[in-house]
């Protein structure tokens, strides 16, 4: 027999489903709270009820006496943390999630105990159980745009940035869009609640946890009790979903104290109820957005103003008003992000921070200023392309937003569309079809990766990476099958573990990306030592890379993924119901590693799209400072029969700086929905809605003719 | 006599996916937790429990059912079936077959939810019984097509976060298609009641 040596077709870019599937579909698939311990106690947070104020006691002498219950740790006997450090994403500590270190309480539903037990059961009883008394002050919790107090804060990009003279080119302008715009707060719920088991084993820390990054919550931990890194291990082999809130938060924290307390492994998982208030969640923002243009719709001016809420612990911007800073360009361009302080949680990145509340106002000011200048709305944006970064100067990497449109505009049946409003009629529902421009910054951050080879002819990767839903785990193994020159039976890709060294996080559609750069380099080295031809001894081969000087060393340019939204809605006249009959997504998003499951991840943000534009909002009681309806009953999230047929598409699109030609698509999927979906709202009743969710409510009293 | 028992616990044998396991039960204890801490089943996520997320979703005597809002005590007598119960041996139902090779999933906590409402919903569609978008609602009128909409109505009780809607259907509808091949078609009438 001969074997004839055959090209090996490359991975990447082919469909595979995923490799951890069938413990999915299965129920094998152990999540955090799942992983069997033995000797293990639960504990149950307290929450305080009342939005300001001090802990005057906490009585816990009654629920120490309740079955099973071992302790109860609260600000006067839990051990002490140090948040005074700089974190793994180069910010300090939200110390939100450093418990019970003070008695001071921020905003309502503040962990002010944990009461653990042998039981849930028993842990939940008692804490239910446990009186605690305050002294209260007067809180204030309400959001508006006009707060004096909102000041500018850096965020992870500058609060402000200038240029022109913004007046001067408004009243120049024949053309002016001035409009106010808000979005509601809105909550992550990942669908498995954030859960954490601690173990300390001599001067060891084990942590099984759900979290976005392995290493990012060890390195944390590490810090926060003082512990040597190298004694702290934390896994998280399957994440139930993140969206950006599972980072180091209170459960992790409180899980590490109880069990130094008690000796023994402690879990602490988060109720659906209190990931209100210790989840984090997307602030509120107030918008203002100036558009002045030409009559043929070439911008002048354009300033966009945001204000967001943070805590009075914590400074947390949610920065709308960035998108554009790479989006459009005019010789006036003045954006700004302000944040007011409130007596509310912390907030936190939500899946594109800035870019999924600011987009919305922005592209809906665009459809605004298409409307009335005359002009098509894509065409608009084409008289509108920059030729280089509006803020920063820099020359664009690429830039295929047109030709998202474009490719669009042909799958969605655009150019029959007629733009008056209020038109289309079909028995109660008025009809009508919107779009909108989205990008999302294309980054990378070092990371570290292992590559194996093994002495059965097999590989594998060791890496701290995490697989929140995004596919990760599949994609970084067809990227090391490539790298290899191997098949992707031949790789197992080993994540979630922070032994595995420093990697980023699952986070800022960065994971992948970043992850894939330190697989191809290790790999690469691997390769020339297997080139030497020694052989492969018992123990294998390892390489090991780090990607800090590659990362580090790419040149300044404007780099993003961009993409074109487009929906049809149809408007319920009797009930002010809206619902999508369609949508359809074009992205610019960098080489596709996996086209299942990246088609599935562009769909589920442009589902987020829907989700945010029409259903969610979390209410705060401005008496309480809580949440009414604190719960999936109470916050609206999309299900079934509210998302039709979702198509998403892509353009070739390799970023050229990048080794395997990824951007990342974890997010720009979300960027502009909401706004296609708000377009076609007006399209179809001739009525703009700028504050979100276009609840039936709004529709109904909105005043348009025939609802 | 034997002593009196304790007023917070009661011996309980449960059938879970044809075995029988006799425990010693808080009587606050669902039988989510019971499933999840004491059978060590832990395929039943655990996403609200309250009751408005479906991710615990299992099968009581072949009709679906949220495992959190049910008691570990009152389950005994109950045919209850996990996702764990689903595969026949190293064979994946039809729907979870479906489910991995269309991609019905993305982090996979709604999916064993999703996965054993659907194999009820197929059956409940089967029957005949109608949902909210069906239009002849007569009993004699059958099955109704089981269309997109039908399958989004019908599942709409299990959410699933990363917004993974599209690719669920899909499957749900193949994992239909292929019960309605290996089953003779019978002409349905809705005689039975579906669950509450």
């Amino acid at each position: 027999m001969t074997t004839v040596p055959t090209a090996r077709e490359g991975s990447v870019g082919t469909a595979h489903t995923r490799v951890e599937g069938r413990e999915k579909v299965t129920g094998a698939a152990r999540y955090a709270g799942e992983v069997r311990f033995a000797d293990l106690a639960h504990g149950w947070f307290v929450l305080s009820t009342v939005a300001r104020g001090r802990v005057r006691s906490v009585e816990t002498a009654g629920v120490l006496a309740m079955p099973g219950v071992l302790t109860v740790l609260h600000h006067g006997n839990a051990p002490r943390v140090d948040t005074g450090y700089i974190g793994f994403l180069g910010v300090p500590p939200d110390p939100s999630c450093a418990v019970f270190q003070h008695d001071r309480v921020p905003h309502l539903g503040w962990p002010v105990a944990l009461v653990v037990a042998g039981t849930s059961e028993q842990a939940r009883e008692a804490a239910e159980a446990l009186v605690v008394r305050y002294e209260e002050e007067p809180h204030d919790t309400v959001f508006t745009g006009e707060r004096p107090d909102a000041y500018d804060v850096d965020g992870h990009v500058p609060a402000v940035t200038g240029k022109g003279d913004l007046e001067a080119g408004l009243t120049a302008s024949a053309v002016v869009v001035d409009a106010e715009y808000s979005t509601p707060e809105e909550h992550h719920h990942p669908m498995e609640p954030h859960a954490a088991t601690a173990r300390r084993d001599g001067g060891r820390l084990e942590v099984v946890d759900s979290n976005q990054g392995a290493a990012w919550v060890a390195g944390d931990l590490a810090r926060l009790f003082s512990l040597d890194p190298a004694s702290v291990r934390v896994r998280s082999e399957h994440v139930g979903g993140g969206f950006g809130s599972k980072g180091i938060r209170a459960h992790q924290v409180a899980a590490v104290m109880a069990s130094t307390v008690l000796g023994r492994p402690v879990r602490v998982v988060m109720t659906r109820r209190q990931m209100f208030s210790l989840a984090g969640h997307r602030s509120p923002t107030a918008q203002r957005i100036r558009l002045g243009a030409d009559a043929d719709g070439r911008l002048r001016a354009l300033e966009h103003r945001s204000v967001s809420a943070t805590s009075t612990v914590y400074e947390f911007v949610e920065p709308s008003a960035s998108v554009a800073r790479a989006m459009y360009d005019a010789a006036a361009h003045h954006t700004a992000n302000r944040v007011v302080r409130l007596d509310v949680p912390t907030p936190t990145w939500m899946r594109a921070p800035g870019e999924a509340p600011g987009s919305f106002a922005l592209e809906s000011a665009f459809d605004e200023l298409a409307e009335k200048c005359g002009v098509d709305p894509i065409e608009l944006r084409a008289r509108n392309e920059p030729e280089r970064g509006p803020v920063s100067g820099l020359p664009f990497s690429d830039r295929g937003l047109l030709a998202c449109f474009r490719e669009g505009a042909r799958r969605f049946g655009w150019a029959d569309r007629d733009p008056r409003p209020g038109l289309r009629r079909e028995g109660r529902w008025l009809l009508g079809t919107g779009t909108a421009a989205a990008s999302f910054p294309v980054m990378a951050r070092p990371s570290t990766a292992a590559v194996t080879a093994e002495a059965d002819g097999t590989f594998t990767v060791r890496i701290s990476a995490a697989d929140i839903g995004t596919g990760a785990r599949t994609a970084l193994t067809l990227v090391a099958a490539d790298a290899l020159e191997t098949g992707p039976d031949r790789v197992r890709v080993r994540i979630g573990d922070s032994d595995f060294g420093p990697a980023m996080i699952a986070g800022g559609s960065m994971g992948t990306r970043s992850w894939a750069w330190a697989i191809t380099a290790a790999a690469a080295g691997l390769r020339e030592r297997l080139a030497a031809g020694t052989g492969v001894p018992p123990q294998g081969i390892t390489v090991r890379s780090d990607t800090s000087a590659a990362v580090d060393a790419l040149p300044p340019k404007e780099r993003h993924s961009y993409g074109a939204q487009f929906a049809e809605v149809a408007v319920d006249t009797g009930t002010g119901e809206v619902r999508v009959r369609r949508m359809l997504g074009v992205f610019a998003p960098g080489r596709i590693v996996n086209p299942l499951t990246a088609r599935n991840q562009f769909v589920g943000g442009m589902v987020w799209g829907i989700s945010m534009a029409l259903h969610e909002e979390a209410v705060r009681d401005a008496a309480s400072g809580g949440h009414y309806g604190a719960d999936l009953a109470g916050y609206h999230v999309a299900t079934h029969a509210d998302v039709p047929d979702v198509e998403a598409h892509w353009i070739d699109d390799p970023d050229p700086d990048d080794p395997v030609g990824i951007k990342g698509i974890g997010e720009i999927g979300i960027v502009g929905a909401a706004a296609a979906v708000a377009n076609a709202v007006w399209h179809a009743t001739g009525v703009r809605h700028r504050d979100l969710p276009i609840r039936p409510d709004r529709v109904l009293l909105s005043g348009a003719p025939g609802v | 006599m034997a002593p009196a028992p304790s007023p917070a616990y009661s011996s309980v044998t449960l059938d879970v996916n044809g075995d029988k396991h006799t425990l010693t039960v808080d009587h606050r204890t669902t039988l989510l937790d019971a499933l999840r801490e004491r059978l060590d089943l832990t395929g039943t996520k655990k996403g609200c429990d309250q009751g408005q997320c479906g991710a615990c979703t299992v099968l009581l005597d072949g009709h679906r059912a949220v495992a959190c809002l049910q008691l570990a005590v009152a389950a005994e007598g109950r045919a209850i079936t996990t996702v764990e119960g689903l595969a026949d041996g190293e064979r994946l139902h039809p729907a979870q077959q479906a489910f991995l090779d269309l991609d019905g999933y993305q982090c996979g906590y709604c999916t064993p939810g999703q996965i054993c409402s659907a194999v009820a919903m197929i059956e409940e569609h089967a029957a005949g019984w109608p949902s909210a978008v069906t239009d002849d609602i007569r009993p004699e009128a059958g099955p109704p097509p089981l269309t997109a909409d039908e399958i989004r109505e019908r599942m709409s009780g299990n959410l699933c976060r990363c917004g993974a809607y599209v690719s669920i259907v899909r499957a749900v509808a193949r994992a239909a298609a292929v019960r309605a091949e290996s089953t003779p078609t019978t002409v349905s009438t809705r005689t039975e009641r579906a669950p509450a």
